[in-house]
């Protein structure tokens, strides 16, 4: 077996370097200090995203999230901003089904104002009417804009059909009549029930120590109680697909033509999880966008981008083939896609393959991580899907375990070329 | 951390090196004096299509194996064409850095530009091409770029022309490949875990051998400002209409760029020039942000400007609010920059674009990848001490200079308006 790429372990992070701490109101605290830079990363969530949204009300989650650094019972829109940008810092706050997020930087001398800022958001938000509305403005502006976007559309629509009736298959931002529904009220009431410390995990990473981020963080966040705070609802289960869809979505005057297929994936915590994606590495990743990268882009010359991509969440993952082509040559790489996935799942790949992948995902590990929010984004990762603090030592080792065989299990577990969706969204097919 | 090293071979190759031990990671750059500044009618976007070409097969690299190669390390590596300049990068464990160095050197003379692997990338860039069509703010940048120069070759896209695309041949290419790319041409610029005299031993044999080649000819001349304000209208699909405003700003060169600058930071919020992991700060205090947003005139703002060899542009795009007219619009931003001439900013607010800016400069150190980029990019338009000297010139600026900076550069008369109308036709499903 040829040599996996020698990786310096005291550089990754594990049990030895990660503090993980949780304060008495149930805020999941991990830290890691990096003092090659007078900077500091923080990111985080809470269990607030969409799926708490009613239907009618979709991007209730997200509107709110966007909100809340709009006024506060301290400072106004103005005063809040002013504060970050003045010390070059910044704070923003997104929404997923099941979370809100927030991600944030500053100089490490600015880490009390950031994690200042946070507080206020989550704590005391009070969400300005005249904010509110000027927000919306922007939201449907954006969801306007979505909406002429190849890529989006058919990414959109792509959910809409695999998670029928499931709050995977719905925009976190709304349709445009679902956000003109929602009321300022309905901002209020979601972030007075939904919104609490219990679950919420905060991620600081930079030039400062796990016992100072401690005590910032009790000061910031420590006394924030919200008895009303509810369990996250239960997802409904999906249904398989049955068979092919093909549909194209028409914008006119556009140029290229956007092109999503796929189907299911593993959920994170799947056995067969590191299979699939060692696989999706092969099938659309390694060197330039993998086997299909090379048949679509390298040999055909069709397309600027095809890739795939292995999704895992909670409870499920998608599993798709993304490419951006010429109108005329959409059938064509269709075509070509689908034979290489017919051959992905018929025949094991060949070692010499396989072995680059695992070469791969072990040696790029350090470079992952060589900026605090790489560092982040990985600490994140291990308290989300409940990895363990040493998983990334441990990761070359899982990593080198998988054989061709299991690569095959998992794409025949998931990959059906013949029950498979294919969107495109570009000009009309006639043009 | 060390100091750089600044070495200048014998064949006329520049190398900066820089030892930083914080993680067993290395990052190599070959960068190369050539972009679209050095394109001929006709030819546009032959620069960046070279630059696809080396990764297709040099003689001891064949198509394929390159990406492969650098993959199976863990590495990640890259290439960006821009309007001064074509950069190259491998960031690869320290103990595998080697294969970047091997590749850089033998793709710097060798690549192969085979007939076949010409006429495939030309439907990948024709296909990139229609990528950025589908995108309004490209269309509506492209015309404003056209409009902002009359002759000098700023005024095309680095992607080039579709027409030029088509007509483009495999001689052309190695053409402009073998006039630019040659050491007295290029900088090396490795930063990260290594030792610098072995490092450069084994530099030096690897590019030390190839021959200096023929002066390199870059006919661009600086176009000066015109007299009259321009506007250009474009059409298409959608619901939101944009602006786009492009004044001429200085060259990086020129002492006024670092007033520039802070200008910049003060109308639309700080620009990051670290091309890895240096985002910058929100603009929502910036003036323009103030008084177009907060005011509901317009959905969103951005400007910036970008460090070049000639004077180029200061664009500020604006996402106008429905409902809202372009001449309010434009009003209001006349009226903004109004004040940046007739009054002097109080100190304050140049200290707090001088923050801003160092704290970007942190957030880039984090990263080895964009430290060796800084390493070689200054050199690019001016020299390695401009980005020294950096956080100096700035903190130099004062009131005085830019009012003067604003009522030299920002005069209606010398810029371009650009309006994208939406033409707002239904989306059909088929």
């Amino acid at each position: 077996m040829r040599r996996l790429p020698d990786v310096s372990w005291k550089t990754l992070p594990g049990s030895q370097d990660i503090t993980r701490s949780v304060l008495p109101n149930g805020i999941i605290l991990l830290t890691r200090s990096n003092f090659n830079s007078p900077s500091v990363v923080i990111n985080g969530y809470l269990p607030s995203g969409s799926i708490f949204d009613p239907r009618e009300k979709l991007g209730l989650a997200y509107f709110t999230s966007v909100a809340l650094m709009r006024g506060t019972q301290y400072r106004n829109f103005q005063q809040i901003y002013d504060r970050l940008e003045s010390a070059g810092a910044s704070l923003g706050f997104g929404a997923s089904v099941h979370n809100t997020s927030f991600g944030g930087r500053a100089l490490v001398e600015d880490l009390p104002l950031l994690l200042g800022t946070l507080s206020e958001a989550l704590q005391a938000p009070s969400f300005p009417p005249e904010q509110i509305e000027r927000l919306r403005a922007q939201l449907l502006t954006g969801i306007a804009m979505r909406d002429q976007d190849t890529s989006d559309r058919a990414s959109i629509r792509f959910d809409e059909l695999l998670f029928p009736n499931h709050p995977y298959g719905l925009p976190e931002d709304g349709f445009t009549e679902t956000v003109q529904a929602i009321q300022r009220e309905d901002i209020l009431a979601h972030h007075q029930r939904v919104f609490g410390p219990r679950n919420m995990v905060l991620v600081v990473v930079g030039a400062v120590s796990a016992s100072q981020v401690y005590d910032f963080a009790s000061q910031a966040l420590g006394n924030w109680q919200n008895p009303s705070q509810p369990a996250m609802p239960a997802l409904p289960p999906v249904t398989p697909l049955n068979g092919p869809v093909r549909e194209h979505i028409t914008l006119p005057g556009k140029s290229q033509t956007d092109l999503v297929m796929g189907g299911f994936g593993p959920k994170r915590s799947s056995p067969d999880y590191l299979a699939a994606s060692l696989g999706n590495n092969i099938l659309g990743q390694f060197g330039m966008m993998g086997r299909i990268g090379d048949v679509v882009r390298e040999q055909a010359g069709l397309a600027y981008y095809a890739s795939t991509s292995l999704n895992a969440w909670i409870n499920t993952g998608s599993w798709e083939v993304s490419a951006g082509v010429n109108p005329a040559n959409l059938q064509r790489a269709i075509d070509l896609i689908l034979a290489e996935i017919r051959r992905f799942i018929t025949e094991p790949v060949s070692l010499e393959e396989l072995q680059d992948s695992q070469a791969n995902y072990i040696g790029r590990l350090p470079l992952s991580m060589e900026s605090n929010n790489g560092v982040a984004a990985a600490l994140l990762n291990i308290e989300r899907f409940q990895l363990g603090l040493d998983y990334y030592q441990q990761f070359p080792a899982m990593v080198s375990a998988i054989t061709p065989e299991a690569v095959l299990l998992a794409a025949q577990r998931y990959l059906f070329p013949d029950r498979m969706l294919a969107i495109s969204a570009g000009p009309d097919l006639m043009e | 951390m060390t100091n750089p090293t600044l070495v200048k071979l014998p064949n006329g190759l520049t190398i900066h090196l820089k030892e930083i031990h914080t993680a067993p990671i290395i990052s190599h750059w070959a960068w190369y004096r050539v972009g679209s500044r050095d394109e001929q009618p006709g030819l546009t976007g032959i620069s960046h299509w070279v630059e696809h070409m080396l990764f297709k097969g040099s003689l001891n690299f064949p198509a394929g194996m390159l990406d492969k190669s650098i993959s199976r390390e863990g590495g990640f590596w890259n290439a960006y064409t821009h309007l001064d300049w074509t950069t190259f990068f491998e960031t690869l464990p320290a103990g595998k850095i080697d294969l970047g160095l091997r590749l850089e050197a033998d793709r710097m003379v060798n690549s192969l530009f085979k007939e076949e692997e010409v006429e495939s990338e030309r439907t990948v860039i024709l296909s990139e091409r229609e990528g950025s069509e589908n995108e309004p703010l490209f269309r509506l940048g492209e015309s404003v770029q056209k409009a902002a120069f009359d002759q000098h070759p700023y005024r095309n896209e680095i992607i080039g022309s579709v027409e030029d695309l088509r007509a483009i041949q495999r001689d052309d290419l190695y053409h402009h490949y073998q006039a630019h790319y040659h050491p007295a041409n290029a900088l090396i610029a490795v930063a990260g875990d290594f030792d610098t005299a072995s490092l450069l031993k084994r530099l030096e044999e690897l590019y030390g051998g190839i021959p200096a080649g023929p002066a390199v000819i870059h006919p661009a001349q600086a176009e000066p400002p015109f007299q009259t304000e321009r506007r250009v209208e474009v059409r298409g699909p959608g619901k939101t209409t944009f602006i786009q405003i492009a004044y001429r700003s200085p060259a990086a060169g020129s002492a006024d760029f670092f007033a520039f600058t802070v200008l910049d930071s003060l109308l639309t919020g700080p620009t990051s020039l670290n091309m890895f992991g240096g985002g910058g700060t929100s603009n929502k205090t910036s003036r323009l942000y103030r008084a177009l947003v907060e005011k509901e005139l317009a959905i969103g703002v951005g400007g910036g400007t970008q460090a070049t060899i000639d004077p180029f542009l200061y664009e500020i795009t604006i996402t106008v609010r429905t409902g809202q007219s372009v001449d309010a619009i434009l009003k209001t931003v006349d009226a903004e920059i109004g004040q940046l001439q007739q009054a002097r900013v109080h100190p304050d607010e140049i200290a707090r674009a001088i923050k801003q800016a160092r704290a970007i400069f942190a957030y880039g150190s984090e990263n080895i990848t964009n430290q060796a980029f800084w390493l070689g990019y200054a050199e690019m338009f001016s020299s390695y001490q401009w980005f020294t000297e950096y956080m100096l010139r700035l903190e130099a600026v004062t009131p005085a200079e830019l009012q003067r900076i604003a009522a030299l550069y920002l005069l209606p008369e010398r810029r371009v308006v650009g309006v994208y109308i939406p033409t707002g036709e239904e989306n059909l499903v088929g």
